[in-house]
C-alpha cells in the first residue's frame, strides 16, 4: 500500500513537472543543445499553402517550406534557389533554367522540371493573379530533360527573371496536384514543399512549429533545427514577447512604431531595415480620379502641397522611412528623383483651389469631401486624422469614413470612395509592382489593387509598355523617367512617405536578412551563434 | 417634484452627484468657448507631459493635440450618447413593456418572446456588431445603444403595469368608461415612473460606458473627440505616455461615479419606503 502511495505521489510530481516546463517560456536554445529561432506570425496565416494565399505573415511561414526557382540580392541580382544556373538569349526570349538535382519533395519524391512546367503553365495560371501576368507572355515552357526547363517568351518583358520569387511562383508538387481542384486539394493541409523546414505542428491560435527537413538540396543546411512561429494578436504582447526573450525575431509590422525605438536600443537587439527590398511600399493617398473634384489635376495638386510630409513622416510613422518623391520606392529599381516635388506649401494650394473657383464660404470651407481611411490599425488611423487637419487648413472639410478590412476591399474595389490611402509591395520593378495602378488596361472594376483611380492617360500606357519590354538597362530607364515625370505631374495620387520596415533580431543569430525578401526567405543559412 | 429636488439635494451624495453632473454639463456646453480650436487640431509639441506647460494643463498626445480641449469636447458625445440612446430605450421598453403589462395574454406573450430574444444575445457584442454594420457613426453608435438597452425597461414596466392594472383606481377608470389610452397614459404610466426614472439615470452611466468602449475598440465615429477613442488610441503608447489614458480615464470613472449617485439618491428619495423611514 505504501508503496503504491509513493508510485502515485511521484507520478504526479512527474506529472506536474512536466506541465509545468511546457509553461515556461520557450529559449532559443533547447535543453539538447539544438537551435531553435522563435518569431511571430502575425496575424495568424489563413493557410501555410502559399498557391493560393500569398498574406504577409503566409508568406513568412510558408517562405521556409516552398521554394521557387531564384532568390534575390538585396539589388535585386538573381542567386539559385531551386535552379542552380541559368541563361538567357541575347533578343531576351528565351530563358533556360539548369535545376539542382538532389532536391526532393518533403514526401521524398524527387523535384523535377516536370514540377516547374506544371507550377507555371498550369497552376499559377490558374490561382495566382500576380504570377498569370507574367507567366501570360509565355509562348512555351517546356521540360528539356528532368533538370532542364526553357521558357521562351512571345515578346521580351523585361522583369521576367524578377518573377522567380518565392511569393510569386513557388514550385507547387505536381504529383500531389496535377489534375485535381486546386482549391479543394486535401493536401493543402499539410503543405509539401521543397524547402529546408517542414510543418511539424500548427496549434491554432498558439504557434506553428518547423522542423529542420534533413533531406535538404543544400549541402549541411539548415542550421537551425526547429523553429516557432507564435500567435500573439495583439501589439503590446508581441513587444513584450521580445523583451523577455520569448520570440528572438520580429518582423514587418509586428511593433507599432514607437515600440521600434525602444526596443531596437535592448543590447541583446538588432535593428535592421534590409531585406525589404522587393517590398519597399509608398504610403500614399490614392484619388477617385471620376469624382468631383477629384477629376481636375489642380485640386490633386493642391492635396499634394497641403500635406506635410515631413510631418507625417516623424509624427505617424516615426521617422521610420524616408519623404517619398514620387509613385516609385527609392529602393524600387528605375527610381529617379527628378520630378515634380510638391514641398508642403499651403499658399500654393490654396492658389490652386482659388484658381479652380473653389471660395471658401464663412467658415473658411471651401469644399467637403471623404476620406476612407484604412482599416490597419492606430498608424493609418492616425494618417487620416493627420490628412483631415492638414486639407482643413486649406479650407477642404474632410470626413473621415471607417470601415473594416472586408468592407474597405470591397469599397476600394468597386471605386465606392474619394480618397483612400494605401501602401502596396512595389515587387523590386515598376513592370511588376508600379504599372498595375497606372495604365488604362488594368481598370478593373471589383479588382482590388487594380488601376482603382480610373486614371489614364495613354502616353503613360505607352511609356509603361515600353519599359517592360525594353532590352536594354537604359532604355528601360529612359521610358521609367519619362513616366514618372507626368505621374507627379498629374497626380492621381499623393505619394508621401516611402515606409521601412523594421526587422527587430536577437544578435545571436546571423545570416537571417540575407536576400531582397529578407523574412520571408528560407532562412537555409540562418545559424545561432552565441 | 420640486420638494423631490429639495429632498434629493439634502441627500449629501446625491447632492455631490448633482454639482459634479452640473460642472461636467457646463464644460460641455462651453466647450466650443473655453477650446475654440478644433480638438482634433495640433496645437502643440506632440508628447508634452501635463502640468509643464500652462497653455496644455493636461499635456498633448502623440500628434501634439491638446488632451484638455478633447475631454470637454468628448464630455459632449459621452453626454450624448448616454442621453439620447438612453431616452431612445426608455421609449422603446415603456412603450412595448406598457402594452405587454396592460393587454396580457397574446401580446404580453409575443412581446415578451421578442425581449427575451434581445435579452439572451450578450449586449455589448451586439453593440459593436450594430455598429460594425451600420457603418461607425455617432448615430449608429446610439441607435446600437439603444436597441441593445430597451429589454430590462420593458420587463419593469410589464411588471408594475400588470400589478397597477388590477389595482382599485384602474378598475375605476375602467368602470367609468375610459380609453385604454387614457387609463395607459394619465392613470397607469405617472405611477410607474420612478422606477423607470431611477433606472434610466443608471442607464445613462452605462450607455457612456458602452460608447467608451466601442471607440476604445476603433469603431467610435472617427469624426468626433470621445473619451473612449482617446484611451483607444493612446493604449499603445501607454508607457511613454501615461497622461493620454489615465485623464480619459479619470473622467469616464468620475462621471459614471457622479450619474450613480444621483440614480442612487434618486432611488433614495422616489422609493415611499425608504423615503417615509428616511425623513419622518
Amino acid at each position: 500500500m505504501k508503496n503504491l502511495v509513493l508510485t502515485r505521489r511521484t507520478l504526479l510530481a512527474g506529472a506536474s513537472a512536466t506541465s509545468l516546463l511546457s509553461l515556461l517560456p520557450k529559449t532559443s536554445l533547447a535543453a539538447d543543445g539544438s537551435s531553435v529561432l522563435n518569431v511571430i506570425a502575425f496575424p495568424e496565416p489563413p493557410t501555410l499553402f502559399i498557391g493560393l494565399d500569398q498574406n504577409g505573415s503566409t508568406q513568412t511561414v510558408a517562405g521556409k517550406i516552398y521554394e521557387s526557382l531564384l532568390t534575390y540580392d538585396f539589388d535585386f541580382t538573381p542567386r539559385p534557389s531551386l535552379a542552380k544556373s541559368w541563361e538567357v538569349s541575347p533578343d531576351g526570349l528565351t530563358y533556360t533554367f539548369k535545376l539542382q538535382e538532389d532536391a526532393k519533395w518533403h514526401d521524398g519524391k524527387p523535384f523535377t522540371a516536370d514540377d516547374v512546367v506544371f507550377t507555371t503553365k498550369e497552376f499559377l495560371m490558374e490561382v495566382h493573379p500576380r504570377a498569370r501576368v507574367i507567366f501570360e507572355n509565355c509562348e512555351t515552357i517546356e521540360a528539356l530533360d528532368p533538370h532542364t526547363v526553357r521558357f521562351v517568351l512571345k515578346k521580351p518583358f523585361a522583369p521576367f527573371l524578377m518573377a522567380f520569387e518565392m511569393s510569386t511562383s513557388p514550385m507547387i508538387p505536381a504529383h500531389l496536384y496535377k489534375g485535381t481542384n486546386y482549391r479543394t486539394n486535401p493536401n493543402n493541409a499539410k503543405p509539401i514543399g521543397t524547402g529546408p523546414f517542414k510543418l511539424a505542428d500548427w496549434q491554432k491560435g498558439s504557434f506553428i512549429r518547423l522542423v529542420r527537413n534533413p533531406d535538404y538540396h543544400g549541402e549541411g543546411e539548415p542550421h537551425l533545427d526547429e523553429m516557432y512561429f507564435h500567435i500573439l494578436p495583439d501589439a503590446g504582447s508581441r513587444a513584450l514577447a521580445l523583451e523577455q526573450g520569448r520570440v528572438q525575431q520580429t518582423q514587418f509590422q509586428d511593433l507599432e512604431p514607437f515600440d521600434v525605438q525602444r526596443l531596437a536600443s535592448l543590447p541583446n537587439i538588432e535593428l535592421i531595415t534590409k531585406g525589404y527590398e522587393f517590398y519597399a511600399p509608398v504610403a500614399r493617398i490614392e484619388f477617385n480620379t471620376r469624382v468631383k473634384p477629384f477629376d481636375d489635376k489642380r485640386f490633386r495638386q493642391a492635396i499634394n502641397y497641403a500635406l506635410d510630409r515631413k510631418a507625417i513622416l516623424n509624427t505617424i510613422f516615426f521617422s521610420q522611412g524616408r519623404v517619398a518623391t514620387g509613385p516609385l520606392n527609392s529602393k524600387t529599381r528605375f527610381y529617379d528623383p527628378d520630378v515634380t516635388r510638391y514641398d508642403y506649401d499651403l499658399a500654393k494650394a490654396k492658389a490652386l483651389l482659388d484658381d479652380m473657383g473653389l471660395k471658401p464660404d464663412a467658415n473658411g470651407v471651401r469644399t467637403q469631401v471623404k476620406f476612407l481611411r484604412l482599416p490597419w490599425g492606430e498608424t493609418w488611423a492616425r494618417f487620416a486624422e493627420y490628412v483631415k487637419q492638414s486639407l482643413g487648413k486649406v479650407g477642404i472639410a474632410v470626413e473621415i469614413e471607417s470601415a473594416d478590412p472586408a468592407g474597405w476591399t470591397s469599397r476600394y474595389a468597386n471605386w465606392d470612395f474619394q480618397m483612400t490611402s494605401n501602401y502596396p509591395y512595389q515587387f523590386g520593378d515598376p513592370a511588376l509592382g508600379v504599372a498595375r495602378f497606372f495604365v488604362s488596361s488594368n481598370i478593373r472594376k471589383g479588382v482590388a489593387y487594380s488601376n482603382n483611380t480610373g486614371y489614364t492617360n495613354p502616353r503613360v500606357d505607352e511609356l509603361f509598355a515600353a519599359g517592360a519590354s525594353a532590352l536594354s538597362k537604359e532604355d528601360r530607364q529612359k521610358a521609367y523617367s519619362e513616366v514618372q515625370k507626368i505621374l507627379t505631374e498629374e497626380v492621381p495620387m499623393a505619394w508621401l512617405v516611402e515606409v521601412d520596415f523594421p526587422t527587430l533580431l536577437d544578435k545571436r543569430f546571423t545570416d537571417v536578412v540575407v536576400s531582397a525578401i529578407g523574412v520571408n526567405e528560407t532562412y537555409r543559412r540562418a545559424r545561432k551563434v552565441g | 417634484m420640486s420638494s423631490t429636488l429639495w429632498r434629493l439635494l439634502k441627500n449629501p451624495s446625491a447632492a455631490i452627484g448633482i454639482g459634479l453632473l452640473f460642472l461636467v454639463i457646463l464644460v460641455a456646453a462651453l466647450a466650443p468657448v473655453l477650446y475654440p480650436q478644433d480638438p482634433w487640431a495640433m496645437v502643440g509639441r506632440p508628447f508634452l507631459p501635463p502640468f509643464t506647460d500652462p497653455q496644455f494643463p493636461l499635456g498633448t498626445d502623440m500628434m501634439g493635440r491638446d488632451i484638455a480641449a478633447g475631454l470637454a469636447y468628448g464630455a459632449r458625445v459621452s453626454l450624448l450618447v448616454g442621453i439620447v440612446s438612453t431616452a431612445c430605450a426608455i421609449i422603446l421598453g415603456v412603450t412595448l413593456g406598457g402594452i405587454a403589462g396592460y393587454y396580457g395574454g397574446l401580446a404580453d406573450d409575443g412581446l415578451m418572446r421578442v425581449t427575451e430574444f434581445f435579452q439572451t444575445i450578450p449586449t455589448f457584442i451586439f453593440a459593436l456588431v450594430m455598429v460594425a454594420i451600420l457603418s461607425p457613426s455617432i448615430q449608429s453608435i446610439i441607435v446600437a445603444i439603444g436597441i441593445v438597452s430597451w429589454p430590462p425597461v420593458a420587463r419593469l414596466v410589464r411588471a408594475e403595469f400588470a400589478s397597477l392594472r388590477s389595482r382599485e383606481f384602474v378598475q375605476a377608470a375602467i368602470a367609468l368608461g375610459e380609453s385604454d389610452r387614457h387609463i395607459i397614459l394619465r392613470q397607469i404610466l405617472p405611477n410607474t415612473l420612478s422606477p423607470v426614472l431611477v433606472m434610466g439615470s443608471l442607464m445613462v452611466a452605462s450607455a457612456i460606458l458602452t460608447e467608451a468602449a466601442i471607440s476604445f475598440l476603433g469603431l467610435g465615429d472617427p469624426n468626433m473627440m470621445s473619451w473612449g477613442y482617446m484611451i483607444g488610441a493612446s493604449r499603445t503608447v501607454i508607457r511613454q505616455a501615461w497622461w493620454m489614458s489615465f485623464f480619459p480615464g479619470l473622467v469616464i470613472v468620475l462621471v459614471v461615479l457622479t450619474i450613480n449617485l444621483v440614480g442612487e439618491g434618486l432611488n433614495d428619495v422616489l422609493n415611499p419606503r425608504l423615503a417615509r423611514k428616511g425623513r419622518a
